[in-house]
């Protein structure tokens, strides 16, 4: 049983007019088997909470703190925040070029594990994965994203969350550029993460589309960066016929 | 809408003091000592090289004794009696083309002499050791290197230790010939290298020249090719890896001066540390002559660190329209954090992630290199070039 708890952060990037908070108090608990879905329109700030948990550079925390376990996330380097279970699966993956998918899997693996997993088990448990996300075997030879289309992207970040069995997995946008074929897969290689292990699951989306195939136990409404609402699943069925426009309006 | 400044900007270039070539063809060469001028660093070929530095190798000075050991590892048959100037094959193939390579041709009276005979094939690497026997001490070198007619071998020149080097390399590639020659530039940090590499690629026969630069203070090399016949096929290769204050220069010059011939250059290159500098200049030029002809050539450079330069200039000079396929493509680019975060968000340490960049980048000109006595020193020496850049920056 783990949790991960964020409270009351406020975080701000640098731009050229300045500095710009962009999270303005956001408190969430997210324990082992939960999906917790974090809908907001764009330019929310959605995508700043995920990265910001992660260890993104790019992100100044100007208070408030993230612990899981217990233990301070802020204060450790994006390596030992993935070391100690957090995994972000990213809207838009980075190109690695001239590393094969099949060599940055096992040195993930060996990361996170202390020690290299063993060949002979850790190939078949690979060659399952990427079975059961209908990926083609020649894609570990491949470089990792290098010309990958967008929904073989979001197949080799879930084959990685599959893989490397994090504590607590954060999804941003998985679903956005999916087709409705790939986003069935892409869902299901979730849903067998979060049956085979007790995984807590922070669903970042814009639509409401996904949570037909990952059922949410909670759902959060994330306007102006921070949360507007919370709710059970009847939340998602409300935006879906309402949109965000009721939230719109009572901007600060 | 761009304003316009009150100064005009003073481009160094503009006050190039010698009229540039109309074509790379027209570049001198000679074998007379006073037909180059000492290089004051304005002329076009010289204009990146920090040319104050390299006084010792533009004088017209003998070698130092001992000042360079030798050691010839080839089969008995492939080791010929020295050539003197003006006797063959020396200067058919390699007449000099700057300051650098004209004194040391003039003050070298023998030249080390390799031809693999006719149809002969070798399974292992032909090697010449060089080591330098100190810093700032003149050695004037001179090789010639030839295949004979559907011959294949592999010849290392290995270049160890410290001295101000002058080395001239002539390569004959007989007809339907395999050569391939590889330099590795393993200086210690206080050499000087003034390097000529000349090639004559026969009639069907493949010709690979991979150059390696890791040490020395300069390194200069030219590594010029021109076919015999139709059907030579051609591959320069380089990889180079800079720290501070380090000056790797590569030159590369096709003449494609025959029908039907192939030539693939690809250079890459990292740079690290304050003042890292690294130059390539690739000339193809595909004269009339050269029908149904085939040419890409391509550098790429990685900065690592603040403070480091790397200048790329492709020049391709076409003079018929009836070719297969011509093309060049340049660039640097910046060592790019968001990999660095994609890797270690996955766990990895920051030293590996950088690791695994960066070999990443040398990933496709190290499977082209393929040759495992090249390949598995380069890696080790690239992992030990970072693990110092690490360890410096801790």
């Amino acid at each position: 049983m783990a949790t991960l708890e964020i409270k009351d952060l406020h975080v701000s990037v640098e731009t050229e007019a300045g500095d710009k908070e962009i999270l303005r108090g956001v408190d969430l608990t997210l324990n082992s088997g939960e999906t917790h879905a974090i809908m907001g329109p764009n330019g929310s700030g959605k995508s700043t909470l995920a990265y910001s948990i992660a260890g993104h550079p790019k992100y100044t925390i100007t208070s408030g703190t993230v612990t899981l376990d217990g233990e301070d996330v802020l204060a450790m380097g994006v390596d030992e925040r993935a070391q100690a279970g957090l995994f972000l699966a990213m809207q838009y993956p980075v190109e690695v070029p001239g590393v094969t998918v099949s060599n940055f899997l096992r040195t993930a693996k060996t990361a996170i594990d202390g020690e290299a997993p063993k060949l002979r088990t850790w190939i078949k448990e690979v060659k399952e994965a990427m079975g059961q996300l209908r990926m083609d075997p020649v894609f570990a030879e491949r470089n990792v994203n290098e010309g990958f289309s967008g929904g073989e992207k979001k197949r080799h970040e879930i084959l990685q969350m599959e893989l490397l069995k994090p504590k607590m997995a954060i999804l941003d946008e998985t679903d956005s550029g999916l087709d409705v074929d790939a986003l069935k897969v892409v869902s299901e290689g979730v849903n067998r993460v979060k049956e085979n292990s007790e995984v807590g699951v922070m669903l970042i989306t814009h639509y409401t589309r996904i949570l037909r195939y990952i059922e949410p136990d909670h759902v959060h409404v994330f306007i102006n960066g921070r949360v507007a609402e919370s709710g059970g699943p009847e939340l998602a069925d409300r935006l879906e016929n309402e949109g965000y426009d009721r939230y719109q309006g009572a901007q600060v | 809408m761009t304003l316009v400044t009150d100064k005009p900007h003073n481009d160094p270039q503009t006050q190039v003091a010698t009229i540039p070539d109309k074509s790379r063809a027209e570049r001198l060469t000679s074998f007379e000592v006073e037909d180059f001028a000492v290089p004051t660093g304005r002329e076009e070929e010289w204009r990146f090289t920090p040319v104050d530095r390299l006084a010792g190798l533009f004088s017209d000075t003998a070698t130092d004794a001992d000042a360079v050991s030798f050691s010839t590892k080839v089969p008995e048959e492939a080791l010929q009696a020295a050539l003197a100037a003006g006797v063959a094959p020396r200067g058919t193939v390699l007449v000099p083309g700057d300051r650098g390579s004209v004194v040391g041709s003039a003050n070298s009276p023998e030249a080390t002499y390799i031809k693999v005979p006719n149809d002969a094939e070798y399974a292992e690497p032909l090697r010449v050791d060089i080591t330098g026997n100190g810093a700032g001490r003149r050695v004037n070198s001179h090789i010639v290197l030839e295949a004979g007619s559907h011959s294949k071998a592999l010849i290392i020149l290995d270049h160890t230790g410290s001295a101000d080097f002058s080395g001239n390399v002539e390569i004959k590639v007989g007809d339907g010939a395999d050569l391939t020659v590889v330099t590795l530039q393993r200086w210690a940090d206080d050499a000087n290298h003034l390097a000529q590499h000349d090639a004559v690629v026969g009639r069907d026969a493949t010709y690979k020249h991979i150059a390696v630069s890791l040490g020395g203070s300069i390194v200069r090399m030219n590594s010029n090719v021109r076919y015999a016949g139709p059907g030579g096929d051609a591959t320069l290769l380089g990889v180079y890896f800079a720290d501070a204050g380090q000056h790797l220069e590569h030159r590369s010059f096709v003449d494609h001066n025959a029908p039907q011939c192939k030539s693939l250059v690809t250079y890459k290159g990292a740079l690290q540390g304050e003042t890292a500098h690294t130059v390539w200049v690739g000339d193809v030029l595909i004269r009339a002559e050269a029908e149904g002809i085939d040419t890409y050539e391509l550098n790429r450079n990685l900065v690592l660190s603040d403070g480091a330069r790397a200048d790329s200039v492709p020049n391709l000079e076409i003079e018929t329209g009836d070719i297969a396929g011509a093309g060049h493509a340049s660039s640097t680019g910046r060592f790019d954090d968001e990999q660095l975060f994609y890797l270690m968000s996955r766990g990895v340490s920051e030293d590996e992630a950088r690791r695994m960049v960066v070999r990443g980048f040398f990933a496709d000109i190290i499977a082209k290199i393929g040759v495992a006595e090249v390949v598995d020193p380069l890696m080790e020496a690239i992992d030990a070039e970072l693990a110092l850049d690490m360890k410096g920056e801790a």
